[in-house]
This record gives structure tokens, sequence and C-alpha cells, in this order.
């Protein structure tokens, strides 16, 4: 499984780069598949309602209604007949796509089990609504979507009469079997709609709308090519003919022809065993966790930046439970943790600068303390020499993961709080830090990236204090496939702080480990 | 600079978009060979129940239940079907039908495609739906001219005991 994933991620590297460059990574459509999906569902939506209106729902008029639809009035139901049928394939491809892609970036084991879960039956209904769609046309491509599914559930043993004799001659048809398409077409979508929202349930912020500037070119793409090539029919149905040499919608009915080639029970194997896979694979084999965070209420005021940073909904504020006077305290789901320590880095406790007997914070991973991140900082430091010292806090994920000795690896980059860098460099432990976390728009917990880059720039709570010089400060966004790239950044920046004159920034407390100060001076609040 | 970024962007999203439109219709698919067509083999039929009525005897009558009091005991298994096809005097189908059901008292069924090159041919279909060890209780023997892509339906009607040919 790894292996393949390492290949996937491989592949997805050579194609989101370039797409991050040419699109800029907030843009990239690739970090945006789960709110495009969303975005052509809503099109699917809209285009249906609308083509809806036109639309008849008797054994012959359903294709004529269709073609004055198509031909009479291109200009705006054909325009929408099109929308319908390419938003249709592009949820295809954009399911399709989300799923690689979040499998080869490990997003499916451990705590995410649910999400994808849950996009198992999105798959299934997905499906279901499109191919009941093209039975609506009843074209010749409908028939033969008619008479291969209708063969494929005869398969089953659930029919006492095979429903496929409805579709080899003609007469035995109504005018009731596309009122009921009809209601299929409208309420499985509305069903896939429903498991969509149960499909993100347990993510912080998910992200269901595209950015407007990429919805925008969406919609110019989608009318291009709808005028480019219009979405027609393909001829009357005739039930006295094989459907033979149909135009195929290979996004909706790659595995119609396999029924002729392998035969029913084949494609059926093959779907239950797909499915199969795809519902036990967060098992196969099951993530190691650590242990979840942790809250330490005498120093945590409920104050909710944990459970605002927090990209897994694990923490949430509860009534306060102890006698400190604030209204509420932060409470740790251990279900839901993944122990990224994102939470850590937005606490305003978790100040390096504290000068208590055992660094302390609100919140706290039990593997990974913020006083052994401070020790490790240290440790590394103290082995720096040279003119230009920089040290770097690395994403466990991401490219600079695998550097030796001048390097503090972490689960996430935005697990160290704002207050490090200035401890950092406040210290003189080093005359330069850089931040190597995942690639921009493939940050492995999701929210790492973005939320060091708003703490750093002082638009998210904690803010890096303003007296610490930004350019003693790199920020490196690369994944562990782009190892060389981020070693090249890093030497230049090193070359860059061996040229600046020395760092008038020093703080006036010793560099020597923390030791037991009277009460007012036990903390530093406020470094942040 | 940022209006030619945005092309860019734009050529992309549309190159990929006309992509996906390419492939919702392409390239196409065709389920028989050129110059083909099908014979359809499909029917639903209940053959006869395995075994005769039995009258039921006065004390037999007396020990069931009131409300489930009968004159005839009959069993519900059917007999399977035994079906034969010919095509221009070859054998190519012989089978013989089950019935379905848990308790094998639903009709037997059959569907069963046949592809065969477009021209005439002799079509020969015969059934055997009763304890009869041998012949056949219903057939139809005729010649069809099988035209490109047709689909000739042979259907059994239950009610006049005959083969269609449609």
């Amino acid at each position: 499984m790894n292996v393949i994933r390492k290949v996937l991620r491989a592949g997805f590297e050579l194609i989101e780069r370039p797409f991050d460059r040419l699109f800029s990574p907030s843009l990239n459509p690739l970090a945006q598949l789960g709110a495009l999906g969303f975005f052509f569902f809503w099109i699917v939506a809209v285009s249906g309602i609308y083509l809806f209106i036109f639309f008849d729902t008797g054994i012959d008029r359903a294709y004529q209604s269709v073609e004055y639809i198509s031909r009479d009035q291109w200009f705006h139901a054909g325009v929408m007949r099109s929308f319908h049928r390419y938003a249709s394939d592009l949820m295809v491809v954009m399911v399709a796509v989300h799923l690689l892609r979040e499998f080869s970036l490990d997003h499916y084991r451990g705590v995410r089990w649910f999400s994808w879960f849950t996009g198992l039956p999105i798959i299934w209904l997905l499906y279901v609504s499109g191919i009941t769609g093209y039975w609506l046309v009843w074209d010749k491509l409908a028939q033969f979507v008619a008479l291969v599914s209708s063969e494929l559930l005869d398969w089953l043993p659930i029919f006492g009469e095979p429903i496929a004799r409805n579709f080899i001659a003609t007469g035995t048809l109504t005018s009731r079997f596309f009122s009921l398409m009809v209601f299929m077409h409208v309420a499985v979508p509305l069903f896939l709609l429903f498991i969509m929202w149960v499909h993100i349930l347990r993510i912080s912020r998910p992200k269901v709308n595209p950015p407007r500037t990429l919805a925008l070119m969406s919609l110019a793409a989608l009318l291009a090519v709808s005028i480019w090539r219009p979405a027609l029919s393909q001829g009357p149905a005739d039930l006295a003919k094989v459907p033979n040499n149909v135009g195929l919608d290979w996004f909706y009915l790659p595995l119609y022809p396999l029924t002729e080639l392998w035969g029913n029970g084949a494609v059926w194997a093959f779907l239950g065993a797909f499915s199969l896979m795809i519902a036990l694979m967060p098992w196969l084999p099951p993530l190691r966790r650590a242990r979840a965070a942790v809250i330490d209420l005498d120093h945590c005021n409920g104050c909710a930046r944990c459970a605002e940073d927090c990209p897994y909904e694990a923490i949430r504020l509860v009534p306060r439970t102890d006698k400190l006077p604030f209204p509420t305290q932060a409470e740790v789901n251990p279900t839901l943790c993944v122990s990224c320590g994102i939470c850590v880095g937005s606490c305003p406790s978790s100040t390096p600068f504290r000068r208590t007997d055992e660094l302390k914070t609100g919140i706290d991973l039990p593997e990974y303390s913020l006083r052994e991140l401070r020790e490790r900082v240290m440790d590394t430091a103290a082995g720096l020499s040279g003119p230009g010292r920089v040290l770097v806090l690395a994403c466990e994920h991401g490219a600079a993961a695998g550097r030796l000795g001048d390097t503090v690896v972490m689960p996430c980059v935005a697990m160290a709080p704002p207050s490090l860098i200035d401890f950092i460099l406040s210290r003189d432990l080093a005359d330069g830090v850089v931040v190597a976390g995942c690639a921009e728009s493939a940050c492995y917990n999701r929210l790492g990236v973005q939320w060091t880059e708003q703490r750093f720039a002082a638009e998210r709570d904690p803010y890096l204090r303003a007296r610490v010089p930004r350019e003693r400060i790199a920020m490196v966004w690369a994944s562990a496939l782009a190892a060389s790239r981020a070693e090249t950044e890093i030497a230049e920046f090193a070359e860059r702080v061996a040229a600046m004159p020395p760092k008038r920034l020093r703080s006036p407390l010793p560099v020597s480990s923390p030791t037991r100060q009277p009460k007012a001076l036990e903390t530093e609040r406020g470094a942040t | 600079m940022k209006a030619v970024r945005l092309t860019g962007q734009f050529i992309v999203i549309v190159a990929l978009f006309a992509g996906v439109a390419a492939l919702s219709d392409w390239p196409t698919w065709g389920q028989i060979p050129k110059g083909t067509g099908v014979v359809m083999l499909t029917f639903v039929h209940g053959a006869d129940r395995k075994g005769e009525c039995r009258r039921l005897t006065p004390e037999e009558i007396a020990k069931l239940p009131p409300n489930m009091r009968r004159v005839k005991d009959c069993p519900r298994g059917r007999r399977a079907i035994y079906v034969e096809l010919d095509v221009d005097g070859r054998g190519v189908y012989q089978a013989s039908l089950q019935p379905t059901g848990i308790a094998g008292d639903g009709p037997s069924r059959v569907y069963q495609r046949f592809v065969l090159p477009a021209g005439k041919h002799d079509l020969a279909v015969r059934l055997r739906d009763t304890a009869r060890a041998d012949g056949f209780d219903h057939q139809r023997r005729d010649s069809v001219e099988l035209a490109p892509d047709q689909m000739l339906v042979i259907d059994y009607r239950p009610e006049s005991g005959s083969f269609v040919f449609r």
C-alpha cells in the first residue's frame, strides 16, 4: 500500500507543483477538488431543475422534448443540457481524483476514516444519479443503458421476471416508466446531497465553495465547451433494434462494455470487491496514533483559540469544571484528535519564555510536549556555528523532515507557537529560522500552512510579535518529494542571513535553563 | 501580467473540460459486430406442478385447523422446463430451466441472446413443460430474415401455448 501511495504522490507532485505556479496554491484546482465537487453538484441541480420545465415524461414525448430542448431552444435549454451533462461528468472526475489524492496523502486512515468511508456511498449514489439521467433521454444510448442496467440487475436473484424483457420489444414499455425514472433521478441526488453533508461532518472548516475566481472561470469554461460541443441525443430508441455503436459516457458507463466482455457476475464481483476494499482501507493497516492532546486546566482560560484552529473538530468548549473564574474550558475528543499539535501552537499559554520548573501550557501533546520542543530547539541550536546560524523547524510530512543537525521536526509546523521564533532569535539561539512545512496546497493537516502564515502575518492569534525581524524568518513549503528545492531555499536563506548585520534584538533574560522565579515573574505573558 | 496569467489558467481549465466533454460520448461502443443481428430467446413460464393433486379423506380434513381445511392437497413445486433452440438445423441452446422461488414454485425463466449474421435463418424452438419423458409440448419452426442490428425476440405466450417471433 505504501508503494502505491508513494507512486501516486509522485504523480500528483508532477501536476500539482506546475498548477501551484500557474494558479497559485490558493487557486490550484487540485487543492479544491472537494469544493469543486460541490460546485458542480449545484450546477447539475440548477440546470436539472431548468431542464425539467421542458421535459415530458411520455414514452414518445420524452425523446421529442429533449430534442426540442437541444435543437429548437439550444441557446438556453440546450446550453443547460450541456451544463447538466458536463458538470455531472466533471463531478465524477472530481470524486475520482479527490479519492486518489486523499489516498496518496494518507488522508484516509486514523480519524479520517469517517470521511473516507462515507465517500463510498457518494460514489454509488453519484453513479445511480447519472445512470438514471441517461435513461430519461430515451435515445439509442438510453436504450443501451436500460438494457445493460436491467440485465445487470436481473443477474441478482431479486426479480421474479427479468426486467430486461421490458426493453427488448415494442409495446412493453409505458409512460409510467418515465415517471418512475424522473422520481429516481430527483430522489437519488437529494440523498446524495445528504450523504455529501455527512461526508464533511467531521471536518473543521470544510471547503464547500471554490474560490470565486476559480468558480467563475469554471462556469465560463463550461459555457465555452457547451457551445463548442453541445450535448446531443443519439437518435430515438428503437426496441426492435440492437442499440449498437453508441457514444458512451466513459465517466458513468465504463463498466457497461465489461458486462459484454466479462459477464454480469464478474462485473458485480468487481463492484463488490472495489466497495469492500474502499470500505476496509482505513484499517489496512490502521494508522498508529500518538496519544491525544490533553488540557491543563490550570493554564486554560477557555479562550477558544485551540478549538478555532483544530482542523479535525476535536476540541470544543464546555462549561468550566474547576473553580477558576472563566465561563468555559477546552475539551478534547480523543477519538477525533490526530495529535498534530496545531492546538499547542494556538494556545496563548504556549510560550517558551515561561519560566517555570516544568514548562506547561493550556493544551499539550503527551508524547511531544512544548517543553520537549523547547529542549530540542535549545539542544539543536547549541550545535549551530558559523556566520549564518539557521535553525529549521520542520513538519514531519514536509521536505525538511529528513534533515539532520540543524533541524527540529514536529508533527506540523503550526505546532510551533510564534513565540518560539521570538524565543530563538531574541535568545540568540540562531541568526535565522526556517519554518519548513508541507506543500502549500497539500498540507497534511489541512490548515497548518495557512495558520502559520496568518500567525506570522499578525492576522491570526497568536501573533508573531512585531519586534521579531521578518527578514530572519523564511517559510519553505515543499512536499517530501521536493527535498532538493527545499535544500536550495534553505541554503540561499542561510547565505542571506550570514550577510546580515548582527541582530539588535536581545532578551534581557539569560539563555540558561529556566528556573523557578518569584510569582510575579513566573510568566512573560504577552510575548506573542 | 495578471491578464496573461488568468488567460493561461482559463486555457488550462477549458482544455480539461473539453477533454471531459469529448469523453462523454466518444469513442463509440459496438455491442455486436457489423452486419449481425440478435435473436433473443426469452420467456417466463411456469410448468406443471411436480405431482398430481390428491383428494383428502374426511378424516384428514377434520384434522386440519378449521380455517385451513381444503378438499385437495396439491404439491407446490413445479417441474423444470426443457427448451431447445436450433438455428439453421444446428442446436445452439438446450437447457432445463429450474423453477424460481425458494420453494421452487415460481415460473421458469430464460433470457438468452444469440448473435447471428444478418440474412435468412431457419429457427426451431421446442419446449417441454409436462411430465412427459420425451417429445415436446410446444414448438415452432420458421424462416426469418434477420436485418443488421435487428433484435428478433422469440417469446412464449402461456395463454395461447404458442411461440411468438417478433
